[in-house]
Formats: structure tokens, sequence, C-alpha cells
């Protein structure tokens, strides 16, 4: 059977195939919570006192610039980076202070999309979503294929189940890569870029399954995402990170109606603003010449 | 011109010694997952048919061209002391102590330690060992493990079968071609090579060049910078590396069992 987990979810996900989403929610305690961390690498710091919660049930978005710290973040919740100051609380116990077998069984508890799907190359599309039963549990192969068709249902690739990755569109190999994710029946589900490279069909059928797959199994998902269209209209929460600190936090709605001119700049895609379009480096006058600086200035260009 | 500050000295070699301590600590943990490796024999027995098969076609050409060289070499020296019904006994025992383990290692490193350090490095890059660990399954355990121990399984049965057919080549070569007597070019390899001096050693010398030359690759994958650039230079590395690690053990080991 299998370790440590239960199989909650299976029959509730059964008999809801058509993914509607499911109104009421048992619980809204936090299932993640930050308080005041702070991580960095020498003196760089990637998250400066940062403090948000992650509520039960609810898809919450990680938007900012990038190198903002979103990805840090989830390396933080999976304990892969351990803060310096501050803590990360998951389900009240602090990640940063377990062990390697502590880090090892909350992570069984978490399913992890990664940016391209990082998928086994040798194996077939069943096989990739097999890989974790097989791994952590020791139910029979008949179990195991239920299962995997059941999750492979769900994203819709039954049908793909003989094909190898390297047969899949972008699109379909995420779509592999979250039945994967949600092979184990985890609490959280961590997706880092999930529509990065997807043409827009691929991309509204990855958003929507992410809400609808969040609802039907009872999920918690927080989503590390650029695109504020799809972002925006599946997110219950969506927290903007910049400079290592939160520049805006609330329902997609607050968020979109920030004042804050990071913020601003972010939501309405600027090229320049407190991010500055120029990587920080020698004034124009410096690696130009004087001359070439009042040209350009006459021309209306120049920096 | 630039000067060294002895901060860059002493950065570049704490850099260095916490490389050989990661290193060290992989391959400890390599070997005392031989049980739990052993228990899944079926993620082994894949990696010896990969490691091991696909490398046969290799050694046995080359063992063949090795013995068929060493017989007219071999031939030339001992027909000048009217010895050459000893040339079986040197065509065994040059491939048995000496070429079989060695060539082996070599082709091995070339064959089969390039292609794990290229996939190890590409499932790195494509983020499949992020993917584990955050899945709670260790890559170490999973993935490094299965094809350490193949590795060092079938390099032996690699070096066996080179040394087989450089001595079918010698034989080729010295007896059908030359016109040694047969009888004696048998018998004297039967006489003089010892199952446990001779076969011994160079079983011993493989073993240790399986260990090697299996974790310089692994070892080069998991730690390849996640690029392009990063995996093909890991990729020459393990060759490199691989390659002079063998030959400055070999001397090493000769000198030892020489000793003995």
């Amino acid at each position: 059977m299998i370790k440590g987990r239960t199989c909650s979810g299976f029959l509730f996900f059964m008999d809801s195939v058509s993914l509607s989403p499911s109104p009421s929610l048992p619980d809204s305690s936090p299932l993640i919570e930050f308080k005041n961390l702070s991580f960095g690498y020498g003196e760089r710091m990637i998250l400066d006192g940062v403090s948000f919660t992650v509520p039960r049930g609810k898809v919450t978005a990680l938007m900012g610039a990038s190198g903002g710290g979103k990805t840090t973040v989830l390396r933080v919740i999976g304990g892969q980076a351990k803060a310096q100051k501050g803590q990360a609380l998951f389900e009240d116990s602090d990640i940063g202070t377990m062990d390697s077998q502590g880090v090892y069984a909350l992570r069984r508890r978490m399913g992890m999309l990664f940016q391209f799907g990082a998928l086994f190359t040798d194996l077939t599309v069943f096989e990739n979503v097999a890989f974790p039963l097989r791994e952590h549990t020791d139910l029979t192969d008949a179990l195991i294929k239920d299962i995997v068709l059941m999750k492979l249902t769900a994203v819709g690739l039954r049908g793909a189940q003989g094909l190898m990755p390297s047969e899949l569109s972008g699109g379909m190999a995420r779509r592999v890569a979250l039945a994967r994710a949600i092979a184990l029946d985890p609490e959280l589900v961590m997706y880092d870029e999930p529509f990065a490279g997807l043409d827009p069909i691929s991309l509204g059928t990855a958003a929507r399954l992410i809400r609808d797959l969040n609802d039907v199994l009872g999920l918690t998902s927080i989503i590390v995402s650029h695109d504020l269209e799809e972002t925006f209209r599946i997110a219950d929460q969506v927290i903007v990170l910049a400079n290592g600190k939160i520049a805006a936090q609330g329902t997609p709605d607050e968020v979109r109606h920030s004042t804050d001119p990071l913020v601003h700049q972010f939501v309405n895609a600027l090229a320049d603003g407190p991010v500055r379009f120029h990587y920080p480096g020698n004034t124009v006058e410096q690696d130009f010449g004087s001359g070439v600086v009042q040209a350009s200035s006459h021309a209306g260009g120049g920096r | 011109m630039s000067w060294y500050k002895p901060s860059d000295v002493g950065y570049g070699l704490r850099c260095k010694l916490s490389d050989w301590g990661y290193g060290a600590r992989l391959f400890v943990r390599l070997m005392a997952l031989l049980g739990p490796t052993l228990k899944r024999f079926s993620l082994v027995r894949d990696q010896i048919h990969f490691l091991g098969n696909y490398s046969l076609l290799i050694i046995s050409v080359s063992g063949l061209f090795v013995g068929f060289v060493l017989a007219l070499q071999g031939y030339y020296t001992l027909q000048r002391y009217g010895a050459s019904e000893a040339l079986g006994l040197l065509v065994a025992l040059s491939l048995v102590r000496e070429l079989g383990p060695v060539v082996t290692a070599l082709l091995f490193a070339g064959r089969a330690g390039t292609a794990l350090t290229a996939e190890i490095g590409i499932m790195k890059r494509d983020e499949v060992l992020g993917y584990m660990e955050m899945t709670a399954i260790d890559p170490v355990r999973r993935i490094l493990a299965p094809r350490f121990w193949a590795g060092v399984i079938a390099m032996p049965i690699l070096a066996a079968v080179f040394s087989a057919v450089g001595i079918l080549g010698g034989y080729v070569v010295g007896v059908l071609m030359i016109g040694v007597d047969g009888g004696a070019f048998w018998s004297q390899m039967q006489g003089g090579v010892d199952v446990w001096r001779d076969v011994g050693n160079g079983f011993i010398k493989s073993v240790v060049f399986g260990v090697v030359v299996t974790f310089v690759a692994l070892q080069q994958g998991y730690e390849a910078l996640p690029t392009p650039e990063g995996v093909s230079r890991a990729t020459t590395r393990t060759v490199v590396v691989a390659s002079l690690a063998v030959l400055a053990l070999d001397f090493i080991l000769t000198a030892l069992m020489f000793s003995i």
C-alpha cells in the first residue's frame, strides 16, 4: 500500500471526470506560511523579510520580474534552500529545521511541475506517470495501471500512453508532467512557469487544468508564472515579488489596480519604470565619448 | 602581466578541496549503496545491457586486432632466440595481465563512460534530477548507483572477452598464418599462465578500472554545469581523467602485484 499516504481523492476524482469546480472548500487555514523570511547568497539577498500565507485549497500565483525570488520561494518550500532568517511553515512545522528524513517525508506530500516537464526521455508516457508510484509504493501492477490511466484521463492524454516524450508537443509534455505530479495525490502542487513556450490553445488548456484539478482533487496550488492574462484568470491570490520583497498581494483584481509604480509597470508590461530597461553600467559618456552624447541628444535618444 | 594574490590561490585551493570532498562523499555513498542496488537488480541488469552489450562489438574487434599485432611482434622478437613456440604464452600473458584490462578500460571510457556522462548531464539540464529530488526520490540511489554497479560488473567481463578474442587473434596469425606449431602454442600457454597470479591479477585490475572509469563518468555528469557547453566539457573530461587514472593506476597496481 502507499507508504505514508492514503489514496484519498481517487474515488472523488472518479465521479467527477467532467472536472467541474467544487464550490465549497473544507478548510481555509494556511497550508504554508512564510514568517519574515530572508534568503540570499553572500551579500545578495534574494528574499528579504518576506511574509505571506498560502491558504489551503486555493491557487496562489507568484509573479514578478525575473530574478525576483519566485523560484527561490519554491525551493524553500521544497527544502532545497534553507532560509537564513525567519521561518517557512508547512502546517505549522518549520521546514528549515527539518532533517533530510523530514524533508523527504514532506516532499512526498508535494508534487512539482518543472518548466519544460522534466520527463524521462527513455520511458513512455505511461511509465513516466507510473514512476513515482513505482518508487514510493508497493502497489500491484494492475492498480498502478488503473491509477496511471485515471491521471492520464484527467489531463486528456490516455490515448497517448504509449508515446515516447520525444513524440509529444510542448503542451502535451507539460500535461504528462502534470499527470505525474498528481500521481501520488499530493496536498500541494507547485508549478514552475507552467505556461512558458506554449501556444495559445495549449496555454488555455494547461491553465484550465490547473484550476480544475486544484478544485476537484482538493489540492493547494502555487504557480510561478509570467503570463499575466492566464494567471490572473485562474488565481485566487496573487503575490508580486520585486527586489526580494512583496510589492503587492491580494486578489487578481486588487493587484491589477495597485497604485504601486513597480506593480503598475509589471501589470502593464512597461519596458521602463522602477525596473530599469538599461542594465547598470558605465554612463553613455564613458562608453561613447561626449560627442556622441550631444549628437544623440539632438536626435532625441540617449540616457 | 597580472599577479595572483595569495587570496586567489587560497580560494582556488578551497574550491578544489570542496570538489574533492563532494567527489569522495559521492564515492562512499555509491559504495554503501551496493546492497540496496542489488535488491533492485532489474535496474542494474538494464544498465549492464546498455553498458556491456553495446560495448561488446568494439571490445571484440579491438581485441582481435590487438591479438593479431601481438602475434606478429611477438614472433619477430621470439624467433631471434629460437623461442617462437612460446608465442602462445607471450600473447596470453600480455593480454591477461596487461592489455586486456587496460585497453578495455580505455575503450570502455570512450564508449560507455562518455554515454553515461552525457546522459546524467542532460538529465541534470532537463531538471529530471531536480524533479526526482523534489519528489523525494534520491537520484544517487535511483539513477547513479545502478549505473555504477553495472559498470563495475560489466568491466571484468568485457576485459575477459577482450583477452579471449585477442588470444584467438594471436592463434590465427601465429599458428594459421606464420606457421608456429599449434600444439606448442596452446601447451606453452596452458603451462605458463597461472590462474591466481596472472588471471587473478588481471581480474583485480579490471574491477579496479571498472570502479574508476564508471565513477569518473558518473561524477563528471552529476557535477556538470547544466548547459550544452557544460555537458560537452564534462564528457571530454571523462575521457581525459578516466584514461589518465587508468594508466597511472595500472602502474601502481602492477608494481604492487610484482612486490607480492
